[in-house]
């Protein structure tokens, strides 16, 4: 005989609760985008359209996109090989990383970026004065802790040693072992790490602000202070692009073998 | 002439010396098992073959070439694991071909060679299945056929069977010498396990803190043991510290108890010596009146059932002894039962032990 599953009333009320705190806004928000710039009444799409027919939009959403992009390229190919490496050779160091990963969350987004400024002044214009540059380097930093994070626990979930040797004495170098042995096995880590990075660099406003460039975030904050009916447009529309970001994670990142609980090459 | 060769191989790990100076010479075609308790340096043997680690001193020569400075990848050796290794993003099949691509071998050729090894493991059938869809043993078969895709030179195992249960251990290890003998292939067996190195091996190398304690045959291994560790380690064994005290007519003394050993004779008198009995070689039965000749009288202190025979348990003063027998004979003598224990002149063996020596090795308390 099934039991039927019972849901206690308090948690019911609290899904409730939980469900409204976060519903709210956004209704809230989708009410005010669709108010007349002119009139103030509903109902309207006036401000959508005022928004993708706006040049600052789509040009500083294609400096942001890339820039995370970018960002999450070198982030890949900077940590992915450093954190392999530090399983597989050196795990006592792993501890230190983690910590140096936290400085990040530690360190306040002022401080850092008056920092990073000095640090970088001397460097060539190419460098200092591109997003591709200056930025996509701060924002390496500041992806280091989620990038950090989740290769560690892909990394820990599979038997690196193991699969490594393995690898190794059937005639594959290194590199090919992280490439088609290691990299395969971590991919969801690897693309959680990327969305985090991407969800950050795409609302990144202390930096690129005090930096002095233009990215997506500065944009919504300009249109926030200046207009307020295409704000609430603009904002939900952001949202929409980090909740495709997160279902392209969910579709890329669903996994062809393996599975679960006892899987070979899992730490046991 | 030696196919595979270890000569002198040292390695340390900070204070501790994994292997002192090992010696393995292996022909072509042989099975050897390494065995021995943990921490004994087999592994570590194992790996420097592999070439997962250097060794400190010493070289390991394939046909007479010096391979001690290749990588791992260069050796061409064949390695099954003892954790689960099979790549969980692939395939049975995918898994089997991952180092013929690695090779660059032609695919028609490929497909062939997985299709062969696959049968021969018995598993054609679950081609198509991800690691995580397989049992333990199935695992470890992919392993197998994984690694003799490459027809490597040497095919390294490296206590595959040690995570599966006793049945399927047993079934797989019958396989793997079956496949090891159809292919003709060097190998190299590390395990803990005494029975399951002498039921497959050509030849059993019995290891003990870094040092080879005495390699052979396995019937050598288990008739004449050449070290006290080996007598312990290769079977069980009924093991009494005696003095030679009539090296004439083979008298030794124990405990107080003159026994009549062939294998004293001509030796010196005085000699403390390792007196090894088989169980199976003790002669047990009830006392009727005295002990008689070359025989200890003691009291059944326990009975254990092991399927084939019974193993019993007798103290007498103060030495304890056990025997295998036949169930239907075993019930014969309950525990308390008077019993006499007869030391066969012709059947114990004997080690020379140090005179001023440490006393014996004990690696299992319940295994006097």
């Amino acid at each position: 005989m099934k039991h039927r599953r019972h849901i206690a009333p308090s948690a019911v009320v609290w899904l409730l609760i939980g469900g409204l705190y976060f519903t709210i806004p956004l209704i809230a928000t989708f009410d005010i985008s669709l108010k007349s710039p002119q009139t103030g009444k509903c109902c309207t799409t006036a401000n959508y359209s005022w928004v993708l027919h706006n040049g600052d939009f789509w040009h500083t959403l294609k400096i942001s996109f890339m820039l995370a992009v970018e960002t999450v390229i070198i982030a890949l190919l900077l940590f992915v090989p450093t954190i392999y490496w530090v399983h597989l050779k050196i795990p006592r160091l792993r501890p230190v990383i983690a910590f140096l990963a936290l400085i990040p969350f530690v360190v306040p987004p002022i401080v850092m970026v008056v920092g990073l400024l000095k640090v970088f002044k001397g460097t060539p214009a190419w460098f200092y004065q591109q997003p591709w540059g200056f930025l996509a380097a701060s924002y390496v930093i500041l992806a280091f802790p989620y990038m950090f994070f989740s290769l560690d626990a892909g990394f820990r979930s599979i038997d690196v040693h193991t699969l490594t040797e393995a690898s190794q004495s059937l005639g594959a170098r290194w590199t090919t072992t992280l490439w088609r042995v290691i990299l395969p096995n971590i991919k969801a880590a690897a693309l959680a790490g990327s969305f985090l990075t991407l969800a950050i660099v795409m609302g990144e406003f202390t930096i690129a602000n005090l930096a002095a460039f233009h990215t997506f975030p500065i944009f919504i904050q300009y249109v926030n202070e200046s207009q307020g009916f295409p704000a609430g447009a603009l904002t939900l529309m952001s949202f929409a692009i980090t909740w495709v970001a997160m279902l392209s994670l969910l579709v890329f990142g669903r996994r062809k073998g393996g599975g679960p609980g006892g899987i070979a090459g899992m730490r046991r | 002439m030696s196919y595979l060769q270890l000569q002198n191989l040292h390695r340390d790990f900070g204070t501790v010396k994994a292997l002192n100076g090992i010696d393995i010479s292996l022909g072509e075609g042989e099975f050897l098992s390494m065995l021995g308790p943990s921490g004994c340096g087999k592994t570590t043997a194992l790996r420097l073959v592999a070439g997962f680690d250097r060794p400190d001193e010493g070289r390991i020569l394939v046909e007479g070439k010096d391979i001690s400075g290749l990588p791992p990848n260069k050796r061409d050796m064949g390695m099954v694991f003892q954790a689960y290794s099979l790549f969980p993003n692939m395939t049975a099949r995918q898994n089997v071909e991952f180092g013929l691509k690695i090779r660059r071998r032609d695919k028609g050729v490929r497909g062939k060679r997985v299709d062969e090894l696959l049968e021969l493991v018995g598993l054609g059938h679950a081609s198509d299945r991800f690691p995580h869809q397989l049992s333990g043993g199935m695992q470890q078969r992919v392993a197998l056929a994984r690694a003799l895709a490459i027809e490597p030179r040497v095919l390294l195992l490296d206590e595959p069977l040690s995570a599966l249960d006793a049945k399927v251990r047993v079934q797989l290890r019958e396989e793997i010498r079956r496949i090891q003998l159809e292919l003709g292939i060097t190998t190299l067996y590390v395990t803990h396990d005494q029975e399951e190195a002498l039921a497959i091996s050509d030849h059993v190398a019995v290891m003990f803190a870094g040092v080879i304690e005495q390699m052979g045959t396995p019937a050598e291994m288990y008739t004449a043991p050449a070290t006290p560790f080996v007598a312990e380690f290769i079977g069980t064994m009924n093991r009494l510290e005696a003095k030679v005290v009539d090296s004439g007519t083979g008298e030794v003394e124990h405990a107080g108890i003159r026994l009549q050993i062939d294998a004293a004779r001509g030796r010196r008198n005085g000699e403390r010596v390792l007196l090894l009995v088989r169980p199976e070689a003790l002669e047990l039965e009830a006392r009727t009146n005295g002990g008689g000749p070359n025989s200890f009288v003691g009291e059944v202190l326990t009975q254990t059932f092991l399927g084939p025979v019974t193993r019993v348990k007798v103290s007498a003063d103060g030495t304890t002894l056990i025997t295998d027998m036949s169930a239907a004979r075993a019930a014969a003598l309950p525990v308390g039962a008077q019993v006499v224990a007869r030391v066969p002149a012709d059947d114990a063996k004997l080690l020379s032990l140090p005179d001023d020596g440490p006393g014996l090795p004990v690696l299992d308390p319940d295994n006097p």
